[in-house]
């Protein structure tokens, strides 16, 4: 009984890190699906949207606004809109200029920017983590009060919640809406979709908009999780949200999804049994195991070779 | 038309207030336990309207900006003329080198202490970037994990002298292998993929590297790192003040001069320089021989090269071992150069600084690579008043680069057979 409220713990802790992993994948594997880079600043536009949840937090706060809801929620507009933009501008700047070149220019130009904006961010904020205020406290308590208990905190399940929220209308909006639909033709062919007529411009700003958005709603769950935010936060969770999206399959939306879950609760076992020190060599372990055995992601599609 | 340019104007000069007045407007100030919001002062506020008024004219007139930059005369005056002879370039191309490599062997002696270790750290990343130049250049196979392979030279060295007493010189081929039989053993599962996953899964090695050597303290001291590694000896020589080594001699004794500090610095530099002209050598062999050439083709075109019998994955694997071992080689310098060695010299960043040398000097021409490695690591040492935005720079540097002259500062000549002019 013990062994398995332990085992169900770490499950919680890995599905809830895991659903925000997934939330910041989605940017990496629609922008790769669309024009076939990895959007090495994404990272750092989640980063941004930590910052600026922060930011407005603390001005809410001193502005003497107490009630929850409004807090939260005025937060969240404001993070998505920074974020939004600046996704929307470092694509119009750093990588619409250098696309259809080689392979590896819009790489360099994608690890410059994510440079540049962590700077941009130290040179602002400093350098050193900032607290985060625990807006959402309590939680359910499960097992014996004597021995070990499960629990699962209010804020495990507002990102639970969150997440899934946002997930649905993203499937929504992708197979339902007119933007969903070019989405999807640009994804499978960028120069026949423009031939018919698909402002493909418009489309990827759309896709950097939108995966920049969800990037900005992990910003504000994950800053709020972790109880502190630093210009490097973003760096790390958006190597593990990469990886999250190679492993599902880049490029397949649901993969995502099923990569995020993945790494997540493979990460928290690791800490829970192993060490927490070891939770990213596993994780990239994995990443390798996975790519040696089926190179296209759980549920990427077969790529055929044409000549 | 007009009232479209406006309104994009609008919209870009509102996005560029969005984005940077809560970062750079608003800062988070710690009080005690408590964090609160401080405005910033008035010369950032004014910048940040002043770039929101320059992003507003600049959208709004764009196409006459654009198109009176598209009527300047070409400014560069080389842009036009006849491409020189071949016999006539190889004369110069010569020469130069030659001169570059004196003057490099000579310019120790004239200028200061500081510039000298500089120049050495210069050269380990010319031998760095000159290793990864033949993975990413070459062989077109994407690694960002490269620095992983300098850690294990450098962490060979440090732990050999630790546990085994060994020296430089023998160190330095081991390092080497170890970081080549560490590419071999990567390479042999990955290099099947394609591309963009073989980025992520070296990037993911990196990773693993580093955070093995934060965490096995029981061997490599974790995040305190290692230190007293001992600085090469040249032929049994050594160049502290007393003799550390049994049976090592004193450079000022041997040849009878007084005792200075700078001799051990001069030395380094020297051997270092020595070590990357092998690299340079080695490498500019390789890609004359076969093995060389079936780098390019591979990269240039996959189908067509197997289709002429080439083994992708021994092709592969020979570019990806290459590389790692001329890693390790410089791993093993820049432990001894150091004295003292930590995870905290082989993060990520390094990795993207060498690539970085590599794409701006051009990929695939040797002389691109070591002229842009210089630039990348002097050039931020210039900087040193701006050293609060050097980072900053670096980054904004490398996507005006990108965007500007993607081909690097030297783009690579192709080997070819030029047809004689008919009379």
């Amino acid at each position: 009984m013990q062994d398995l409220l332990y085992f169900l713990q770490q499950l919680i802790n890995g599905l809830t890190i895991g659903s925000a992993y997934a939330l910041i994948a989605i940017g990496y594997t629609m922008v790769y699906g669309i024009i076939g880079m990895i959007n090495f600043a994404h990272g750092e536009i989640y980063m941004i949207g930590a910052y600026t949840a922060l930011i407005t937090i603390t001005g809410l706060a001193s502005l003497g606004v107490a009630w929850l809801p409004l807090i939260l929620i005025v937060a969240l507009i404001c993070a998505v809109l920074v974020s939004s933009s600046m996704g929307w501008a470092v694509e119009r700047v750093a990588y619409r200029p250098v696309r259809g070149r080689h392979r590896l220019i819009p790489l360099i130009s994608a690890i410059g920017m994510s440079i540049f904006l962590q700077n941009y961010v130290h040179l602002a904020q400093g350098s050193r983590n900032i607290g985060f205020p625990a807006l959402i406290q309590g939680g359910f308590q499960f097992g014996d009060p004597d021995s070990f208990q499960t629990s699962i905190s209010y804020m495990q399940i507002t990102i639970f919640i969150t997440t899934l929220i946002c997930m649905t209308a993203l499937s929504l909006f992708i197979s339902r809406s007119r933007i969903g639909r070019a989405c999807r033709a640009v994804s499978q062919d960028l120069g026949m979709a423009n031939l018919l007529g698909i402002d493909t411009n418009r489309i990827i700003s759309a896709t950097f908009i939108i995966g920049a958005s969800l990037a900005a709603v992990a910003g504000l769950l994950l800053g709020m999780y972790y109880g502190s935010v630093d210009p490097l936060f973003g760096f790390i969770a958006g190597l593990k949200a990469f990886t999250a999206a190679v492993l599902g399959g880049i490029g397949s939306i649901p993969g995502a999804m099923l990569g995020g879950l993945i790494l997540g609760v493979s990460e928290s076992m690791t800490s829970g049994y192993l060490s927490g020190e070891y939770k990213d060599v596993v994780s990239f372990g994995l990443l390798i195991l996975i790519l040696l055995f089926k190179p296209t992601g759980l549920l990427g599609k077969p790529e055929v070779e044409k000549i | 038309m007009a009232a479209q340019n406006f309104k994009h104007a609008l919209f870009c000069a509102i996005v560029t207030l969005v984005i940077s007045y809560p970062i750079l407007g608003l800062n988070l100030v710690a009080q005690g336990t408590q964090v609160v919001l401080e405005g910033a002062d008035t010369a950032t506020l004014i910048s940040i309207v002043l770039a929101a008024v320059a992003v507003f004219l600049f959208q709004l007139f764009r196409d006459h900006i654009m198109g009176s930059v598209g009527k300047m005369p070409n400014l560069n005056p080389f842009a036009n003329r006849e491409p020189m002879e071949q016999s006539k370039r190889q004369r110069l191309d010569t020469i130069v080198l030659t001169l570059l490599v004196i003057g490099a062997l000579i310019w120790p002696f004239l200028v200061s202490r500081g510039s000298v270790d500089l120049a050495t750290l210069v050269l380990i990343y010319v031998m760095l970037a000159l290793g990864l130049n033949v993975v990413v250049g070459l062989a077109g196979l994407l690694d960002l994990g490269y620095v992983a392979f300098y850690a294990v030279g450098a962490y060979t060295f440090a732990l050999l002298y630790q546990y085994f007493n060994i020296s430089f010189w023998l160190a330095l081929p081991i390092g080497a292998c170890l970081a080549a039989t560490f590419g071999f053993l990567l390479g042999f599962p990955v290099l099947r993929l394609r591309g963009d996953y073989l980025a992520i899964v070296t990037l993911g090695f990196g990773e693993i590297i580093r955070i093995l050597l934060n965490n096995m303290t029981w061997l490599t001291g974790g995040p305190n790192g290692i230190g007293g590694i001992p600085d090469p000896t040249l032929f049994g020589m050594e160049f502290g003040r007393r003799v550390k080594e049994e049976g090592n001699t004193l450079f000022h004794e041997v040849f009878n001069i007084s005792y200075s500090g700078n001799h051990k610095i001069i030395v380094l530099y020297l051997i270092t320089l020595v070590l990357a002209l092998f690299t340079a050598l080695v490498i500019r062999r390789f890609t004359k021989m076969p093995v060389g050439r079936s780098w390019e083709a591979l990269r240039e075109d996959e189908i067509a090269a197997r289709s002429l019998g080439l083994n992708r994955t021994s092709v592969k694997l020979s570019a990806f071992t290459i590389g790692a071992f001329f890693a390790g080689f410089a791993g093993t310098v820049f432990a001894s150069k150091q004295g003292f060695i930590s995870p905290e010299s082989f993060v990520f960043l390094e990795s993207a600084i060498i690539l970085a040398i590599v794409v701006l000097g051009g990929m695939g021409s040797q002389i691109g690579v070591i002229l842009a490695a210089v630039a990348v690591i002097i050039l931020p040492e210039l900087a040193r008043e701006f050293s609060e935005y050097r980072m900053l720079l670096f980054g904004l540097a490398m996507v005006l680069m990108m965007i500007w002259r993607p081909q690097g500062l030297m783009p690579m000549r192709r080997i070819h057979i030029e047809l004689k002019k008919q009379e």
